[in-house]
């Protein structure tokens, strides 16, 4: 009896792998590819026809001439696509303290911001994901003077080109405003090299 | 702020008006009853059992249904511990991911058959794909459709009269996945495809970045396993960043489904219980004392979020204050309401990393699974849970008014107030037992990634987290050790099991009861003198238990936070 129902056990557990683990997710790639191709390869972003990353991922941005993302946790140097992590620091940790004063710091030299002027919080703070998209189009604004003497573009051109890209909250309630990192830079260097 | 509020408003909306019909549709399936969908699910029924050589019509004492229930649960650890060893032998695995070390795959096996999928690995450099889709993803499945058979069981042991019989474990398994899960999660892996949640079996992809550097990009069949991953409040994440991740939880709007599909079944199961016992107002007693603590929970993490963290305010940061670990297309509002959902509802998916919360807000996501899961609560679990507690405030009553309490008109005598006090005390125990034990060797301390009271915190959190089944973490706590493995995997057993059998056990006797006619004496289960009562013991029994261990967590570091001191 109990053999019994064991073995029976057995067989529906193979069956039900088969429905939800193999024909499920199968099915499902199957609609993905079929309808939405480019979203479900992971949304993929292109410059002359070859992929530059994903438009719903961020990467590093280090040099003058580009909009700067987010610090990231993910992977040794940050926006490991492949190996997403946060820093996991609680309110009170000293190292949190200590990398958000480094990290106000480097924002405020490299922008050559006054002292008493405060940082967008989330250009200094690390993302949940470390992968995080977006900055705040105060984040944004803050770094037009730096990337205007950089590329020698006037500045009202480029905050023209970082309002066009605000995405606004979804359906006026959903999120923040924000502004995708990746898209606006290549938006820039179509800008600049016109 | 005022769109902050709107944002739950429509959240509180949004779930009734679709767990209601839910909640009715759901009655239908397990009494068997004709439903729409017929013509489609009924050949799949017949032809699984059919194959799988089951009698679904047989019906089951409570010894029968748990031991069906415990088999069920054992086969599928085995099947998932195997997976993970052979993955490297088996197919869709273009990365080559090694095989799983034993001690992780067997907390990895414990923690999706537990319904908890607390995460001691990172998906995207230790699953293959195969690993993701037949283990994981079917695990989802099956332990949302465990809890849901218990708490079934357990409806049909409050409804049904001097009958020993609680149902078939196997029909409510396969009914609960067939007619409920399965659609369910069709339908909002499509959403979630539409909204750039990835699907498919690629290799990873590397690219030459804009500025002439590289970036390797995790691929998968994500959408999939992220629906049923919140619908069956599951939660484990299919990379490691969990629903923070952009290929997890892409959008704002989805990070509203992603919520409504948290609490959908949960909340639907209340509705589904009213009509099974014929008296819809029991099951809306039940809600409402559920949303009442769920708002109090989610005022109290928003407010605290709001707050920030006065030491990063201190040091040259606009407001918000507090965006370390959040990601900025939730805002803060998103990632507050995300944070007490997911804690509310045992699903332990994340959008924002509860490490990073203020004390308080991380608190209250704490205490959420230290009162046993029961605010909305897991797919099942937390119906079966807050039971337990309605149980229990029946008996207090019954002890001041002095007569023998009665509940929808069985008399709630020892056997069964034994059996209340054993579930409501085993995952209690779990957690402070094996957190002071952890904070006593070193093995415990060795994986702190944060120093002082928070470092106490992440401890506590990670078994509030197991035995609630919870599945979410203070993550800056490396888990990933033997030491941890284990004791993380005893404790999601205990507080799976040590629920789900005494919970079984008061189905059957319930069912064995006599059903004696309201008299005027009886205390009314439907009243919002009851629905405070409910509200008032759950608090009152969580606060006992555990604002010691609060105090010297997050309330201390609450404290120190406010004069400006780090560590």
């Amino acid at each position: 009896m109990m053999w019994k129902q064991i073995i029976s056990a057995l067989r529906l557990l193979l069956l039900l792998t088969v429905v939800t683990g193999i024909v499920y997710p199968l099915a499902m790639t199957g609609v993905a590819q079929a309808v939405f191709p480019q979203k479900a390869n992971g949304s993929l972003a292109y410059v002359n026809d070859k992929a530059v990353g994903s438009v719903l991922l961020g990467q590093n941005f280090t040099t003058a001439k580009y909009f700067h993302g987010r610090p990231s946790s993910a992977g040794t140097d940050g926006y490991d696509a492949a190996g997403s992590a946060a820093s996991n620091l609680g309110p009170t940790s000293k190292k949190l303290e200590d990398t958000l004063k480094s990290n106000i710091e480097k924002i405020r030299s490299e922008n050559q911001i006054d002292k008493n002027f405060s940082i967008p919080s989330d250009l200094v703070m690390a993302s949940a994901s470390g992968l995080d998209p977006d900055i705040s189009p105060e984040a944004a604004y803050l770094q037009i003077q730096r990337i205007a003497s950089a590329r020698d573009i006037r500045e009202n051109e480029i905050r023209e080109l970082v309002i066009s890209h605000i995405q606004h909250r979804q359906f006026g309630f959903l999120g923040t405003d924000r502004v995708n990192v990746l898209v606006l830079n290549m938006a820039l260097d179509r800008l600049a090299g016109r | 702020m005022v769109t902050d509020v709107l944002l739950f408003i429509v959240f509180f909306a949004l779930l009734l008006f679709m767990a209601w019909p839910l909640g009715s549709y759901m009655a239908k399936v397990y009494h068997g009853e004709r439903t729409m969908f017929d013509t489609i699910f009924l050949p799949i029924e017949k032809t699984l059992y059919r194959l799988a050589g089951i009698d679904a019509t047989q019906e089951m004492n409570w010894r029968q249904y748990a031991s069906g229930l415990l088999i069920f649960n054992i086969l599928g650890l085995a099947a998932v511990v195997a997976i993970q060893g052979l993955q490297a032998m088996l197919p869709w695995n273009p990365e080559g991911l090694a095989a799983v070390p034993f001690h992780l795959a067997f907390n990895t096996a414990v923690s999706f058959i537990t319904n908890t999928n607390w995460q001691a690995y990172s998906g995207e450099t230790t699953m293959s794909y195969f690993t993701q889709m037949t283990a994981l993803t079917v695990q989802n499945f099956l332990s949302a459709a465990t809890g849901m058979a218990a708490a079934v069981a357990l409806v049909r042991g409050l409804a049904r009269k001097n009958t020993k019989h609680i149902g078939n474990f196997w029909s409510d398994m396969v009914r609960s996945i067939i007619w409920i899960l399965l659609p369910l999660s069709i339908v909002v892996s499509i959403v979630f495809m539409q909204q750039g949640v990835i699907q498919n079996l690629s290799p990873y992809v590397t690219v030459d970045t804009l500025e002439g550097g590289w970036q390797t990009i995790a691929m998968g069949p994500a959408a999939s396993q992220e629906a049923i991953k919140l619908l069956g409040t599951n939660g484990g994440g299919f990379f490691n960043a969990n629903s923070a991740h952009p290929f997890e939880n892409p959008t704002p709007f989805s990070n509203l489904v992603q919520v409504l599909s948290i609490f959908l079944i949960p909340a639907a199961m209340v509705f589904m219980y009213g009509k099974m016992v014929q008296d819809r107002r029991q099951g809306y007693a039940i809600l409402a004392a559920m949303l009442l603590l769920f708002t109090v929970c989610l005022g109290g993490i928003y407010a605290s979020e709001r707050y920030g963290n006065p030491i990063a305010e201190h040091s040259g940061v606009n407001e918000p204050a507090n965006m370390e670990g959040k990601d900025i297309r939730f805002g803060i509002n998103g990632s507050a309401l995300f944070a007490a959902v997911t804690t509310a509802a045992s699903c332990g998916a994340v959008n924002t990393m509860h490490d990073s919360l203020t004390p308080l807000g991380g608190m209250v996501t704490m205490l959420q699974m230290m009162l046993g899961e029961v605010i909305i609560g897991g797919v099942g679990a937390g119906f079966y849970g807050m039971m337990m507690y309605v149980m229990l405030t029946v008996f207090i009553v019954g002890l001041m008014v002095g007569r023998t309490p009665e509940y929808l008109g069985k008399k709630i005598e020892a056997n069964e107030m034994k059996m209340v006090v054993i579930a409501i005390l085993i995952p209690a125990i779990a957690i402070l037992v094996g957190s002071a034990f952890s904070v006593m060797v070193d093995a415990g301390l060795a994986g702190l990634n944060n120093a002082g009271p928070h470092g106490f915190s992440e401890i506590l959190y990670a078994f509030a987290s197991a035995a609630g089944n919870n599945g979410s973490a203070f993550a800056g706590l490396s888990a990933n050790t033997v030491y941890y493995n284990l004791m993380i995997a005893a404790t999601m057993l205990i507080g799976r099991f040590g629920v789900i059998i005494p919970v079984l056990a008061i189905a059957g006797s319930l069912a064995e009861k006599r059903v004696s006619p309201p008299g005027t004496g009886t205390f009314p289960t439907t009243g919002s003198l009851f629905v405070l009562l409910l509200a008032g013991i759950v608090v009152m029994v969580g606060a006992l238990t555990f604002l010691p261990a609060l105090s010297l967590g997050p309330v201390i570091e609450h404290l120190l936070m406010l004069q400006g001191l780090t560590f």
